[in-house]
């Protein structure tokens, strides 16, 4: 039996319009997250990542609006709510952790009262009680003497204690889903690991569906379930991260992966793959794949036609070399190599 | 740390600097505040060979840039020397430049490409403008960027002319600091292998500073390894990868994230790293570290020299692994 998604995205598109012309910077974005699942979202800055975040949880700044598709959380669609019932749902269904916490706390207000006014409001519980629960909250996340800093300012706390609030804040209402957008990006490495093992571990124990949105491979590969890479607006692969990282299909999470240096395996010294060029502006995507003009492996149907996703193991990939019909092309393409 | 069979083109010896943060006197004596002192770099020794990559390695705050900053003379010592050597390719003292993290920051905006490269050609008798040209297709780029602005680029772009900028004083030794942190994984590929081939053609000594394990790997011969402003490990890359010897250098190299541990649930490290205003005592690791003892909370520990690498940790010296 296959549960139904928690989140579940279909044929997104984000619009902005400007002087210069329409920008598409999410176009045609479908995924799904099933509860406790992790999904990654990676790519390079300018992929559309944080707008498809943005676009989830309704906070898409106009002129910019989402222009079609579909947002669904737990069945029901989200997509086109009066702004108060968006508000209702940001917080209580939906937490969010952005990179900078202080996007999330008020400087003004002691931590206990972002806490108790969170679990107050979502929870409808009374003072007393709600301020019990800040205190197992700042616990849970592993603030020491919780109850003593509960009345500190968020200015009197590390960078890294200042993101455990922010999770805390984030699962105070237990939440459906909870999307992290670059969590731990300003974050040292060892406050970093810190970060991302309690994220995993608090959504898991609450069956919570995570977006995680990063840049950083390394953070995905070790707490990702599954991947999608998105390339100038698009999903250009999903699938089990394994496969996405591991044994990547698209030659741009091809790309992307020989481009990552590592702490691991003895390729010390071995030469970092290199993309040529930089992702497209949005005013001059590429014609057919948007990645041709970059991809090493692009032939003559690559800049005429945009490949839809194709199936490739357990993974889609949008890549023409992931077709049946251009299997031939592939193979007749590699066979003069492995007869030498 | 040790003196290598050649001389060093540069050598930091018992370097340090200390920061004032007091606040001005008159608040202090209203407030019955005392003086505030930041020791940001704490008697760091090393040497760099020439034609050799010495990457310093520290999360926030260690000292990466301090140190960086002192050696090419933007920054006084307050304790300690630097003594830059002699350079056997030109048989003149080297000479330094710098790369830093935001290009942006360090580049006027309202000059041509080719003037910011050339404001650091020394020599008159050189044509600036064909020399700029020359140099940023050596970086990649074409001759005709010359006549842009810094703001028609791309991030990339914009390291690639610091590169080049670098390059036109044609230097022995580049301190570089935190060069490719700002840049996408695939554009930073390109810089890295660039900043590589230029350092084994031009035969140029780098410091490269880096928070990036992985980067520093990619880089480096040898490692130092920082932490609160000392440096606790300094080793050859391999060495250090294979066998790293301090708490620290361990714990850095468990908690970064690795391509290869799908689902890996290592129980992260403890701790965060100590107000560098008020360390801890003895050394400065101890409240984090699952090898201290008593004499860790109370004694700093000297720098133990071994064959080809040093490291300052009381457990490595007592032969304490557990
Ligand atoms: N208000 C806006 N007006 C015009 N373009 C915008 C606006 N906001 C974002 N964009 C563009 O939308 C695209 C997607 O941006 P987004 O912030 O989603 O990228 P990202 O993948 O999150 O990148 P990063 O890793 O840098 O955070 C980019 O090309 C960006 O320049
Ligand atoms: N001009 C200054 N005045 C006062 N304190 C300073 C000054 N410059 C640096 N510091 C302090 O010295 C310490 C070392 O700073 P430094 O910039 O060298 O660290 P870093 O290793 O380069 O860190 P990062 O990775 O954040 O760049 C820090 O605690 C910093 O706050
Ligand atoms: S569709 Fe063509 S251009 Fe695009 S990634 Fe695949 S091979 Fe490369
Ligand atoms: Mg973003
Ligand atoms: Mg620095």
């Amino acid at each position: 039996m296959t549960q139904s998604p928690v989140l579940s995205v279909t044929d997104l598109v984000v619009e902005i319009p400007t002087r210069r012309g329409v920008l598409r910077p999410v176009d045609s974005v479908s995924f799904d997250i099933a509860a406790g699942e992790v999904l990654g979202v990676v790519g390079e800055s300018g992929a559309g990542k944080s707008m498809t975040g943005s676009a989830v949880i309704g906070l898409i700044d106009p002129p910019g609006r989402i222009a079609s598709g579909e947002v669904r959380l737990n069945g029901a669609r989200i997509d086109n709510l009066r702004p108060s019932e968006m508000r209702r749902i940001r917080g209580k269904r939906i937490g969010m952790v952005f990179q900078d916490p202080m996007a999330s706390l008020n400087p003004l207000l002691t931590v206990g009262d972002q806490l108790e006014e969170t679990i107050q409001v979502h929870l409808g519980l009374r003072r007393a009680e709600a301020r019990k629960r800040a205190i197992a909250a700042l616990e849970e996340v592993g603030i020491p003497a919780a109850d003593r800093r509960i009345d500190s300012y968020p200015h009197e706390f590390s960078g890294g204690m200042r993101q455990r609030v922010v999770i805390a804040l984030a699962l105070a209402a237990e939440p459906e889903m909870v999307i992290a957008d670059e969590p731990t990006t300003a974050l040292d490495v060892s406050v970093q690991a810190q970060i991302v093992a309690l994220l995993r571990r608090l959504c898991r124990e609450r069956g919570a569906a995570v977006m995680l949105i990063t840049h950083d491979m390394g953070v995905i590969a070790e707490t990702a379930d599954r991947v999608a890479v998105m390339y100038a607006g698009r999903v250009v692969e999903i699938g089990p991260v394994r496969e996405v990282v591991g044994a990547p299909s698209h030659p741009y999470s091809v790309g992307l992966m020989g481009a990552t240096p590592s702490t691991s395996g003895d390729a010390a010294s071995e030469r970092l793959k290199q993309i040529p060029g930089a992702m497209p502006r949005l005013l001059s995507i590429p014609s057919g794949c948007a990645f041709h003009p970059r991809c090493p492996r692009a032939f003559d149907t690559c800049d005429r036609e945009a490949p839809p996703l194709l199936r490739s193991g357990s993974s889609l990939a949008a890549c023409w070399l992931c077709s049946p019909d251009h299997q031939h092309l592939v193979q007749s393409a590699t066979l003069p190599e492995a007869i030498e | 740390m040790t003196a290598g069979p050649r001389p060093a083109l540069v050598r930091a010896d018992h370097l340090g600097r200390v920061f004032d943060v007091s606040k001005p006197w008159l608040n202090r004596v209203l407030e019955g505040e005392d003086r505030k002192l930041l020791h940001a770099v704490t008697d760091v020794s090393f040497e760099i060979a020439p034609n050799e990559v010495y990457a310093l390695v520290g999360e926030s705050g260690s000292g990466k840039s301090t140190i960086g900053k002192m050696i090419v003379g933007l920054l006084q010592p307050t304790a300690g020397d630097i003594a830059i050597g002699e350079s056997p390719r030109t048989g003149r003292s080297t000479r330094l430049q710098m790369i830093f993290q935001s290009p942006f920051a360090s580049m006027n905006p309202r000059w041509r490409v080719r003037d910011i490269i050339a404001e650091t050609i020394a020599d008159p008798s050189i044509d600036r403008g064909a020399r700029a040209g020359e140099l940023l297709e050596k970086v990649g780029l074409s001759a005709e960027d010359a006549e842009k602005f810094p703001h028609e680029f791309s991030g990339g772009q914009r390291q690639r002319i610091a590169v080049a900028r670098a390059l036109a004083a044609d230097p022995d030794f580049i301190v570089c600091d935190e060069p490719t942190s700002a840049l996408d994984v695939s554009v930073q590929a390109q810089v890295l292998n660039l900043m590589r081939d230029l350092q084994e053609e031009l035969a140029l000594s780098y410091l490269f500073i880096s928070h990036d394990l992985a980067v520093v790997r990619y880089m480096a011969d040898r490692i130092g390894v920082l932490y609160l402003g000392r440096l606790v490990e300094d080793a050859p890359r391999d060495a250090l990868f294979a066998e790293p010897l301090h708490p620290y250098t361990r714990m850095l190299l468990e908690a970064a994230p690795r391509l290869d541990a799908f689902g890996r649930e290592a129980p992260p490290p403890q701790g965060e790293i100590p107000d560098p205003i008020d360390p801890p005592s003895g050394c400065a690791f101890h409240p984090r570290c699952p090898l201290a003892n008593r004499r860790c909370k109370t004694e700093a520990p000297r720098t133990l020299a071994l064959e080809n690498r040093c490291v300052a940790c009381h457990a490595v010296e007592e032969g304490r692994s557990a």
